[in-house]
């Protein structure tokens, strides 16, 4: 067995110094290089202070923004603590949850138009999921023109210019980002 | 929606076919020791990491040689990360000062790493330094993996050689698999997610408020590096608690496909390797047909299921698929086929919640990992787990028809026979006999994170997807301390009972003159109605042994779906 194990061990040391630190380090300098908004984690900034990162969803909760998916990571949206809820779907307690999303999600969107987009009343694997469904963004529509004061077609637009379809038409579904859309409103009213 | 899903399959499909060829063929020209086009740049490397672990490259070894170094290399890649995870905080590169991880956690985590399963009782983004990831995660990913395909190498060749006493050298087998394979194909892979967006920085966490006045933690640290090889070697351990269902880990949708297809890729390749180096293409392309079949039928399964949707929400007045747990920019039916290809390719990466997938895509994880992981499988074991099966086919097929059982030229009599049982069993027992302990054991029962069926499901899923160094979990099972050291058990055994007895038989077959011709009387194994063979013992085989716990599961939770009163 020594005769194994002495190659083994020495084969650890060499790959945690070859593959463990300069493997990291090369390919972070070759990223950060070549692709420096996505290494350093897509940030988002106005006027200079960071509000949040593209590719992570946020809590939001006034009614003149638009809100994301309900969330099961920390208090909501927590990036420190990610995951879903981890309900089974036979679960009382999903039932019991999705039915308290529901009405408070009718109660949040009284003048909201057609059938409630699944995504909204659902949380997401992540628990911060940065996108909702575009059927998603439409149902907050009225909220938010009533709250900002501004014609249900200017959001309308707004909403289908931040939109992204399905990317090469087959992959994923189409979706929009809450955080960019939601800066984009306050650009709108400004 | 599902329409388009099936596209996604199709050409998740085409793409690995397409890449089968040219990449086996590599692979068989680095195992052959010929002169890649990668030599030039990694030639020295290759030399002087042999000089680093005092190898000698001439010397060959025999199956215990085999089965002995990967075992070693275990101990020794666990005992590495097991300090590191110990000590962290006294370590550099931990901006967030976390704090040493307990002995049972650690312990967990570094049999899980070592083994390729990758199941995790902690939650990377608050738990794991940036070193800890890089230099004790990393390695051990790369090691682990890189066993596996050099045991595969070490079996091929036991059934390509006549009358040898030895395999190759497990090391050199190793050592090139990580230089000419997994290195080049992580390097160009970690930039492509970091493309899509995958963080790949050394940054504290970041504090950002938004408009609202919502203030979050921007998390960072080293993910593409880790990422890749997780996704590639069939590791599965993410650097975040969501693993691949996290935007950190998985930010587009077409960062998703090409996570698909990493997982595929060296899986699929090998059994074209497997081909040359027996010196039959066809040989190969009867498994790649064996297992893409039995791949499409647990993808289109959980497709239809996820799409389907739950009727206990459509009777809340909300019609949809089940969006629960899954994230917008994949979708559930999507989600669907990642599940399918995840739990077939060794991968604990999930981009969904598994707790919350309809039964009857739960019973595809469970049906993928309790085949013990030979749909594709894991880096190597998925191709040594498929010729055990093959081997037990040709048996008893030979019982059948009354033909000689042959495989390969080498005869199939009591001896290989009895090896490729026990590498089975070795297998079913890991799964069974812990599983049977939780179900009646307080500590068992104590963290289940749902109740009735779905309880049970949590807990055979566990020791399944430990047991195949799956590393995926229906992550309501909460940890404590009973689960740490079951499942750690379960890994051990289920990765390293199988090697032995596997190893042995590569080791017996070696030993045997290569008949080269076919005698009239020997069953072909080249042909449409080997591989339907084939996929039909896999499927029997697994259904013997896992039927009756899967059946107190998910299909009982599906026919309380069905039928809710």
């Amino acid at each position: 067995m020594k005769n194994h194990l002495v190659p083994a061990i020495l084969f650890t040391l060499f790959s945690v110094i070859a593959l463990g630190i300069v493997y990291p380090l090369v390919m972070t300098g070759i990223s950060v290089l070549i692709f420096p908004a996505q290494a350093n984690g897509s940030p988002v900034t106005v006027n200079g202070k960071l509000v949040g990162s593209s590719i992570i969803g946020q809590l939001w909760t006034k009614p003149q923004y638009f809100h994301g998916r309900p969330s099961a990571a920390g208090k909501g949206y927590d990036p420190t603590s990610t995951g879903g809820t981890n309900l089974a779907p036979t679960s009382k307690k999903l039932i019991e949850a999705t039915r308290a999303a529901i009405v408070a999600l009718k109660k949040e969107n009284p003048d909201a138009k057609g059938p409630i987009p699944m995504d909204l009343i659902t949380s997401s694997a992540s628990g911060i999921d940065p996108d909702i469904s575009v059927e998603g963004a439409y149902y907050q529509v009225p909220r938010i023109a009533k709250a900002r004061g501004l014609a249900p077609a200017t959001v309308y637009t707004l909403v289908d210019r931040q939109a992204q379809g399905r990317t090469l038409g087959f992959l994923g579904e189409p979706r929009v980002n809450v955080l960019e859309l939601n800066l984009s409103l306050d650009g709108a009213k400004s | 929606m599902q329409g388009l899903s099936w596209v996604n399959l199709l050409i998740v499909l085409i793409a690995v076919l397409l890449l089968t060829k040219p990449l086996g063929r590599y692979i068989d020209r680095v195992f052959n020791g010929q002169r890649t086009f990668l030599w030039p740049l990694l030639g020295r490397v290759e030399r002087l990491a042999y000089r680093c672990c005092g190898i000698d490259p001439t010397v060959e070894m025999p199956w215990s040689g085999y089965a002995l170094s990967a075992l070693a290399l275990g101990a020794a890649s666990a005992g590495a990360l097991y300090v590191i995870l110990r000590v962290q905080q006294w370590l550099p590169l931990n901006p967030q000062h976390f704090a040493n991880l307990t002995p049972d956690v650690a312990f967990n985590a570094a049999i899980s790493f070592a083994t390729t399963t990758d199941w995790q009782v902690y939650s990377g983004e608050n738990a794991l330094s940036y070193f800890s990831q890089m230099a004790g995660i990393v390695p051990a990913m790369f090691a682990a993996s890189a066993t596996g395909l050099a045991l595969a190498i070490g079996f091929i060749r036991g059934l390509a050689r006549s009358e040898a006493q030895t395999l190759g050298n497990f090391w050199v087998d190793l050592i090139r698999s990580v230089l000419y394979v997994m290195l080049p194909l992580s390097v160009v892979g970690a930039l492509l997610y970091v493309s899509q967006g995958v963080p790949q920085n050394f940054h504290a966490y970041a504090d950002a408020v938004n408009p609202e006045g919502f203030k979050q933690a921007i998390t960072g640290g080293p993910m593409g590096s880790e990422t890749i090889i997780e996704l590639l070697g069939g590791n599965g351990g993410g650097f975040v608690g969501a693993n691949a269902a996290s935007p950190n880990e998985n930010p587009t949708a077409l960062c998703n496909f090409l996570e698909l297809l990493t997982m595929l890729l060296i899986p699929a390749a090998l059994t074209n390797t497997f081909g040359r180096m027996v010196g039959d293409a066809r040989q190969g392309w009867i498994l790649f047909g064996a297992m893409s079949a039995l791949l499409v039928g647990g993808a289109v399964t959980a497709q239809v299921a996820e799409s389907h949707g739950n009727s206990a929400i459509v009777a809340l007045g909300v019609n949809g698929p089940n969006w629960e747990g899954k994230e917008v920019r994949f979708g559930p039916a999507s989600a669907g086929l990642s599940v399918a290809v995840a739990t077939a390719t060794g991968n604990g990466a999930a981009n969904a919640t598994y707790d919350s997938l309809m039964p009857v895509a739960d019973l595809v994880a469970l049906a993928n990992m309790q085949t013990s992981e030979v749909i594709f499988g894991g880096v190597g074991s998925g191709l040594y787990g498929m010729l055990v099966y093959a081997v037990l086919t040709v048996f008893i097929a030979g019982l059948m028809v009354g033909r000689t059982p042959e495989y390969l030229g080498k005869k199939i009599e009591r001896r290989e026979v009895q090896f490729a049982m026990l590498s089975v069993l070795a297998f079913a027992l890991a799964v069974l006999v812990p599983a049977a302990i939780a179900s009646v054991s307080r500590a068992g029962v104590a963290v289940l994170g749902n109740d009735g069926p779905h309880g049970f499901a949590e807990i055979i899923y566990a020791f399944t997807s430990t047991s195949a160094n799956n590393g995926s979990a229906m992550a309501g099972l909460g940890s404590n301390l009973f689960y740490n050291l079951m499942t750690a058990a379960a890994m051990l055994a289920g990765r390293f009972g199988p090697v032995i007895p596997t190893m042995a038989l590569a080791g017996t077959l070696a030993l045997q003159v290569k008949s080269v011709r076919l005698s009239r009387g020997s069953f072909r194994t080249d042909t449409f109605m080997f591989g339907a063979l084939l996929l039909g013992v896999v499927v029997i085989v697994g259904a013997l042994t896992f039927l009756p716990a899967d059946l107190l599961g998910p299909i009982v939770e599906q026919a309380m779906i069905v039928h809710p009163h």
